[in-house]
C-alpha cells in the first residue's frame, strides 16, 4: 500500500525517502487524501480516498511563501526535472525547472502533483478500485479539468501551504492554472498559463476524438478492460500518440528537420515501410509512448480537456471567472503554435483586461510550434523570469544573490 | 530594470514631465509605453501601480522581463477591454500621432482613465513650418526623424488642433505643458498663442 511520507515540505529530490513504502514502483512522494470527505467531482460522482503522487524540488522556506505548483499536460507526469526515474531520461522541463534555472528550485520550492485520471501513481483508471478489487478502467468517472485542481488543493492543504507563490503550467498545465485562479484566487499570488487555451476549441476536440477512436479501435482495448485481460492497444495508442504528436509541431519545424529525407535508403522502396525520415520518426514516437502511458488515462484525460470551458459556469462571460481577482498573470503564447494559437491566448488575456486583472501577455517568436514551451526558448525563459522575479519583489521574497 | 532602478535624470524630459503630473500611489496605464521606461521610473519613485499595453514584441519582452506588468497588444483595438475609470491615469505619450483613428482613442484614454495624460510633437512648431516653407519638403528632425514613406507618424496635428478635438469631445483641460525647442529654455513656460509657435512638444492632462 501507498503510504504518507510525512518528511515533508522541505525534503528535496535527494533525501526523498522512497524507501518501502510504495513497494517501490513508483518512485516520488505519495499521499492519500479526501477520505474522510470525498471529493466532488463535475460530473456528480463523488471520489473517496485518492492517491496523489508527487515530487518536490527545492526547499519550503520558514514561512512557506516560496512554493510553486507546476501542473503538467495531457502526457506529463511529476517528474518535472532531474532523471526520470522510470524513463532514465530528463525530466519534461528540464530546462525551465532546476538550480539556477527560470524556475530556480535553489529559491523556489517546486511541486508537482501528477494529476487525478494520470497513470503515474494518481489515482486514475488504471489503478484499483477498491470497490472490486479490479482496475477502473471505464468504471472510473469522467473526470475535469476543475476535479484536477480540487485534487491538487488537497495536496496543497495537506502540505500546509497557505498561498501558491506561483501556479504555472503549459498547454493542459495551463488550463489548471486557470482554474486555480479562478477557483482559489486567493491562494494564488502569480498565475502563469503558457500556450493554452480557456477553452477547448472544435479542432482540439476533433484531433482527440481521432486518437480516442484509435485506440477504440484496436481489438486489444478489449472496452478498456485491457489490463484484466492482460493484454494492452498499443497499436491504437501509438497511432493516438502519432497524429497527436503531429498537432505539437509546426510545418516550418517537420520541414526544418526532416524535409523529404529519406530514412537509410536512397531511393523510395514502392511500399509501406517507413521510406520517410518523418514516418520514421512519428513510429518512434508511437512505439516509446506505449511504454509509458496507459491508453484508458489518454481516453479520461482527452476527454477532460474537451469538456474545459472555463466561461461556462460564469455564463459565458470568461472574464466573470476573474472577477476583482488579486493574482498577477502572465499569459505566454509561442508564433507557430497553432494548437492552442495566439489568438486563444489573447481571449484570456483580454478577459483578465476586462475583469481589471493584473495581466502580463508575451507572444514569443518560434517556430517550434506548441512543443516550444517544453523546449529550450531563451527569449521564453527570459520573458518568464523575469516575470517571477517581478512578482518575487512584490511577495517581499529575497532575492537572488 | 528592476536591478537597477533608474536615475532620476536619467529619463527624456517629456516623460519626466509627465511623471511629474501622476499622483504617488495611484493605478496607471501606459498605452505604447516602449521599453518601460516610465512605467519603471513610477513604480520606483511613485509606487504607483502600473500597467502597459506594447505592440512590439521587443518591448515587451523588455518590460516583462524586468518585472512590469505589459502586454503584448494594440492601443487602437486593445483598450476597449478595460472597464471605466478603472485607472486614475492613462498615458499616451509620443504615440497620438501614429494612431489611425487618434479621435477613438482619446474617447478611450478618457473613458478608461480618470485622467488622461497625452503628449505629442505640436506640427505647428516654427521650425517645421519654416522647414516646409523653405525647403517645400515634410521636416524631417531630431524629435520626428521619418522620411514621409516609412514614418509611423500619420495624423500629426498642431497643438490648436489638438486642443479644438478636446473641446469638440468635450473633455476638460487640467493641466498642459509645452517644451521649447532649442531658442527656447526647456520648461513648462510658453503659454497661450506662443505656445502653438514655440512648442516643439505638448503635454496635455485631460478629463471626460
Amino acid at each position: 500500500m501507498k503510504n504518507d511520507q510525512d518528511s515533508l515540505p522541505g525534503a528535496g529530490p535527494g533525501k526523498t525517502p522512497e524507501t518501502g513504502a510504495n513497494n517501490g514502483a513508483h518512485p516520488g512522494f505519495f499521499v492519500r487524501l479526501g477520505e474522510t470527505e470525498p471529493l466532488k467531482l463535475d460530473s456528480g460522482v463523488e471520489l473517496k480516498g485518492i492517491d496523489v503522487a508527487y515530487q518536490v524540488y527545492g526547499e519550503l522556506n520558514a514561512d512557506k511563501s516560496n512554493a510553486i505548483l507546476v501542473c503538467h499536460a495531457l502526457t506529463g507526469d511529476h517528474f518535472v526535472a532531474g532523471t526520470h526515474p522510470q524513463t532514465g531520461k530528463p525530466g519534461w522541463w528540464k530546462d525551465i525547472v532546476g538550480p539556477g534555472l527560470t524556475v530556480d528550485t535553489d529559491r523556489y520550492f517546486v511541486i508537482c502533483p501528477n494529476i487525478l485520471g494520470g497513470c503515474m501513481g494518481t489515482t486514475g483508471p488504471k489503478e484499483t478500485n477498491p470497490d472490486s478489487g479490479k482496475p477502473w478502467a471505464l468504471d472510473f468517472p469522467v473526470i475535469s479539468i476543475g476535479d484536477m485542481v480540487r485534487a491538487q488543493k488537497l495536496l496543497i492543504d495537506h502540505l500546509g501551504i497557505e498561498t501558491l507563490f506561483a501556479v504555472i503550467g503549459g498547454s493542459m498545465g495551463g488550463m489548471q492554472v486557470l482554474e486555480w485562479a479562478s477557483q482559489y484566487p486567493e491562494k494564488v499570488f502569480a498565475a502563469v498559463p503558457i500556450a493554452t487555451a480557456a477553452r477547448h476549441s472544435a479542432q482540439n476536440i476533433a484531433f482527440h476524438e481521432v486518437g480516442r477512436q484509435a485506440i477504440m479501435a484496436d481489438p486489444d482495448w478489449c472496452n478498456g478492460a485491457y489490463l484484466e485481460q492482460g493484454k494492452n492497444p498499443n497499436r491504437g495508442l501509438a497511432v493516438a500518440r502519432m497524429a497527436a504528436h503531429i498537432t505539437y509541431l509546426s510545418e516550418a519545424a517537420l520541414t526544418r528537420k526532416f524535409g523529404r529525407k529519406l530514412q537509410n535508403r536512397d531511393q523510395v522502396t514502392w511500399g509501406f515501410e517507413a521510406d520517410f525520415q518523418v514516418e520514421s520518426y512519428l513510429r518512434h514516437q508511437g512505439i516509446t509512448f506505449v511504454d509509458r502511458f496507459d491508453a484508458n488515462s489518454y481516453l479520461y484525460i482527452t476527454r477532460a480537456m474537451d469538456y474545459f470551458d472555463l466561461a461556462e459556469r460564469f455564463d459565458g462571460v470568461l472574464a466573470n471567472a476573474f472577477l476583482k481577482t488579486p493574482v498577477r498573470f502572465c499569459v505566454i503564447s509561442f508564433t507557430s503554435d497553432w494548437l492552442y494559437p495566439t489568438r486563444e491566448n489573447r481571449e484570456i488575456v483580454h478577459a483578465l483586461t476586462a475583469a481589471g486583472a493584473n495581466v502580463s501577455f508575451v507572444e514569443i517568436e518560434s517556430d517550434k510550434g506548441h512543443d516550444a514551451f517544453l523546449l529550450d526558448e531563451p527569449e521564453f525563459h527570459k520573458v518568464f523570469e523575469g516575470f517571477l522575479e517581478g512578482c518575487a519583489e512584490h511577495r517581499g521574497l529575497r532575492r537572488k544573490s | 530594470m528592476i536591478d537597477d532602478a533608474p536615475d532620476r535624470k536619467s529619463i527624456r524630459i517629456d516623460l519626466q514631465l509627465i511623471a511629474d503630473m501622476i499622483e504617488p500611489n495611484t493605478r496607471v496605464l501606459d498605452a505604447g509605453c516602449g521599453n518601460g521606461t516610465l512605467l519603471d521610473y513610477l513604480w520606483h519613485f511613485k509606487q504607483v501601480d502600473g500597467r502597459g499595453i506594447e505592440i512590439s514584441t521587443d518591448g515587451v519582452k523588455a518590460c516583462v522581463s524586468s518585472g512590469l506588468s505589459v502586454i503584448q497588444g494594440d492601443v487602437e483595438t486593445d483598450l476597449k477591454d478595460y472597464p471605466d475609470k478603472s485607472f486614475d491615469y492613462v498615458v499616451l505619450s509620443q504615440t497620438l500621432q501614429a494612431m489611425h483613428n487618434p479621435k477613438e482613442v482619446l474617447h478611450q484614454l478618457t473613458r478608461i482613465g480618470k485622467r488622461a495624460i497625452v503628449s505629442f510633437p505640436n506640427f505647428g512648431y516654427w521650425r517645421y513650418r519654416l522647414y516646409i516653407l523653405l525647403k517645400g519638403r515634410m521636416p524631417v528632425s531630431d524629435s520626428i526623424p521619418y522620411q514621409w514613406y516609412d514614418t509611423p507618424n500619420i495624423h500629426f496635428c498642431t497643438i490648436d488642433d489638438f486642443q479644438m478635438l478636446a473641446e469638440e469631445m468635450g473633455l476638460s483641460i487640467e493641466k498642459r505643458l509645452f517644451l521649447g525647442g532649442g531658442l527656447l529654455p526647456n520648461a513648462g513656460g510658453i503659454t497661450g498663442v506662443f505656445a502653438n509657435l514655440f512648442g516643439e512638444h505638448a503635454v496635455y492632462m485631460l478629463k471626460k
